[in-house]
């Protein structure tokens, strides 16, 4: 705590923008102190960070913090992000979204951001409800659990996000909690320093609705809860799937190497560049292949 | 006619979206991020042509949210962009349309006009998203938006969309339709130098000092690039002049006040409409896009046959040119909107006309363009009687 009081002073918008929006106990404030941590580690300039986000209580997370920051619509932080970077490929870009704005109604950006393999690094709160709206159920609410649009309990299946970005084509995948917080900020570190599409899923806690609906108990509560059914990715791979029915694993789940969407578009840069004709017969060659194109299509 | 020296360019014979595309790169546009639809895909086809050769991005997305998105975060990164759809795409854009607006970032948006609703009529044209176009997306919001009506106004429209955007900070929407886009004519294009370029105001002071939101003499305040060390917020929420979330009242209304004033104080500069023979005419048509061209012909048939008629082609629908349709109400000429739609434009002269003289409408919604024919017979019904 007393060695993050620098940090704070360092990347918070501290005297403009506090008190937060979060309720005591929330782990997006967890979060985004192993956030800082990794990039003060890292030693990026603030001016090279763009940290953009959708909507929900993890959305607001930008806002407190001395970057270029990006407060976009809902579930669409990756679009967004995808211009960003593309337009100024120097610049780290970060992408903060809940698991109903990555997984819900931004489900096919988060998809297709994991295929493209664009230099991102996606880190997903997933605290398994729609926190700002009320404690609605998500694509993340485990099956029979309460919300306050399932008050009979959710007959869905919940998405596995972490399973979700790997089966998508992330080449760096990673689930952390905010109890084990070391972890996590090794996690970001290492997702951060990839080089393509990171994927960070963050468990977190939501008392205020998940808790109470659930009667899961206090913040604290609930923090136990992740200590005890966490399991850590190389330990899981020895257990049956028996033992694993009420645990999940944490830690890097996928960590490979693959040209990034940039690496590739140069390839198309050169292409392009290499088919411009000589500049003396240029109209003429463009006015054949015109042609030739027209007739093509009829 | 001119003769041509020879050592000017030669005429192309180009469509309507080829020129747009073109347009689009002599504005300096460098990202286009963009899915596929009829009538408008040539746009994306031929930047993703071209864009590589000039170190721009060409990018198709997932679907048209993630699109205009996309180029959202590519202009507050630096770039001039732009997408390109049609009515079911422009549908998907209007959420992130809103998001331009308020967070003030400048972009082009393109729509080829089809007809609608829905998956509608794919390769027919209509004049149907007039009104979509003006109040598209949710809440109150100025827009600007231009209607070309020739393969060369695609071209000089394109780049005027893009002078726009930069000049006031604002999405602006080209909206053409099917029969501009894919008409072909022969068309020089203009050199470079030829033609104005706007880019954005950055900041000149200090970043410690800059406030991203506040008011100036022109309304329009400079705008930060991301990694150019002017950190600010940058968000969809009503904000305060620092860029950060507001509920303050006299925080939200003055900002809102400003997004408005700073098209409505700038009329002139934006508003552009094309008069033919309208000073000693009894009737005028009102027309723009692709129905422009056969209310043209329909006046030069009228003038032949001794019927005093004359036309006003619009070429700013919005914010609508009210100060060039007012005057011809005042002076008790009958006004005739031939459009392909049920009367989007008409009932916005009908507005600005407020009972001074009467407002004729002609409205055809079967997918084919309004011939001159049937503008001519609609005239000589009129003034026959």
């Amino acid at each position: 705590m007393i060695e993050d009081r620098p940090l704070i002073y360092k990347y918070l918008r501290h005297d403009k923008k506090f008190p937060h929006v979060w309720c005591p106990g929330c782990g997006i404030g967890i979060l985004l102190g192993s956030l800082i941590r990794a990039i003060d580690r890292l030693e990026y300039t603030k001016d090279e960070i763009v940290l953009v986000s959708g909507i929900g209580c993890t959305g607001r997370l930008p806002v407190y913090v001395d970057f270029n920051t990006l407060h976009t619509t809902h579930g669409r932080a990756l679009a967004f992000a995808t211009g960003v970077k593309l337009a100024k490929p120097d610049l780290k870009v970060i992408v903060i979204m809940g698991d109903g704005d990555a997984t819900a109604i931004g489900g096919n950006h988060f998809i297709h951001a994991a295929r493209r393999n664009l230099d991102l690094t996606a880190i997903i709160l997933n605290n398994s409800i729609y926190g700002m709206t009320g404690g609605q159920y998500s694509p993340t609410t485990p099956y029979g659990q309460k919300a306050t649009t399932a008050v009979y309990g959710t007959v869905e299946q919940s998405f596995n996000i972490s399973q979700l970005a790997v089966c998508a084509g992330a080449i760096f995948a990673a689930r952390g909690t905010v109890y084990h917080v070391r972890l996590l900020d090794t996690l970001i570190e290492k997702a951060l320093q990839k080089n393509g599409f990171g994927v960070v899923e963050v468990i977190s806690q939501c008392h205020t609705h998940f808790g109470r609906l659930n009667k899961r108990g206090n913040q604290v509560e609930m923090m136990k809860w992740q200590r005890d059914h966490a399991v850590p990715a190389e330990k899981a791979k020895k257990m049956t799937p028996e033992e694993m029915t009420d645990k999940f694993e944490i830690g890097i789940l996928v960590d490979r190497e693959a040209p990034t969407y940039l690496d590739e578009y140069a390839k198309v840069r050169e292409r392009a560049k290499a088919s411009l004709p000589a500049p003396a017969e240029s109209r003429e060659e463009k006015e054949e292949s015109d042609r030739r194109e027209a007739s093509d299509r009829h | 006619m001119k003769t041509v020296d020879k050592k000017e360019p030669k005429a192309e014979l180009v469509q309507g979206n080829e020129a747009c595309a073109a347009g689009a790169i002599a504005a300096g546009c460098r990202f286009f991020a963009g899915y596929p639809i009829t009538p408008s895909s040539e746009i994306p086809e031929k930047l993703s042509i071209r864009l590589p050769q000039v170190d721009g991005v060409y990018i198709q997305m997932e679907d048209e949210i993630a699109s205009m998105g996309a180029i959202i975060g590519a202009s507050l990164a630096g770039a001039k962009s732009m997408t390109a759809t049609s009515g079911p795409g422009f549908s998907l854009m209007q959420e992130n349309l809103g998001f331009a607006c308020i967070a003030e970032v400048p972009c082009v948006v393109v729509n080829v006009m089809r007809g609608g609703p829905s998956t509608g009529l794919p390769t027919y044209p209509a004049q149907g998203d007039v009104m979509q176009a003006r109040w598209g997306t949710h809440g109150d919001h100025p827009i600007i938006c231009l209607c070309p009506s020739s393969v060369r106004e695609c071209f000089t429209l394109t780049i005027k969309a893009f002078n726009y955007s930069e000049k006031y900070r604002t999405p602006v929407i080209l909206l053409t339709d099917e029969v501009v886009g894919h008409m072909r004519e022969k068309v020089v294009y203009p050199e470079p130098g030829q033609y104005e370029i706007i880019d954005r105001v950055k900041p000149s002071v200090p970043p410690e000092w800059y406030l991203p939101y506040e008011d100036t003499s022109f309304g329009v305040p400079p705008m930060g690039i991301f990694g150019e060390g002017y950190r600010y917020h940058v968000t969809g929420l009503i904000h305060d002049i620092r860029g950060f979330p507001t509920l303050r009242q006299d925080e939200i209304e003055p900002f809102l006040q400003r997004l408005f004033r700073k098209i409505s104080t700038h009329f002139e500069d934006i508003q552009m409409v094309e008069s033919y023979q309208v000073e000693d005419a009894d009737l005028v048509l009102i027309a723009y896009g692709c129905v422009a061209r056969s209310a043209h012909r329909a006046m030069v048939e009228a003038r032949a046959q001794g019927l005093k008629v004359g036309l006003m082609r619009l070429i700013t629908i919005w914010p609508f040119p009210r100060r060039f349709v007012e005057p011809l109400t005042r002076a008790k000429k009958t006004l005739l909107v031939p459009e392909m739609n049920m009367g989007q434009i008409s009932r916005e002269v009908k507005r600005v006309n407020q009972g001074m003289t009467s407002v004729l409408t002609l409205n055809k919604i079967d997918g084919t363009i309004i011939y001159p024919r049937e503008i001519l017979a609609r005239i000589r019904e009129e003034m026959k009687k």
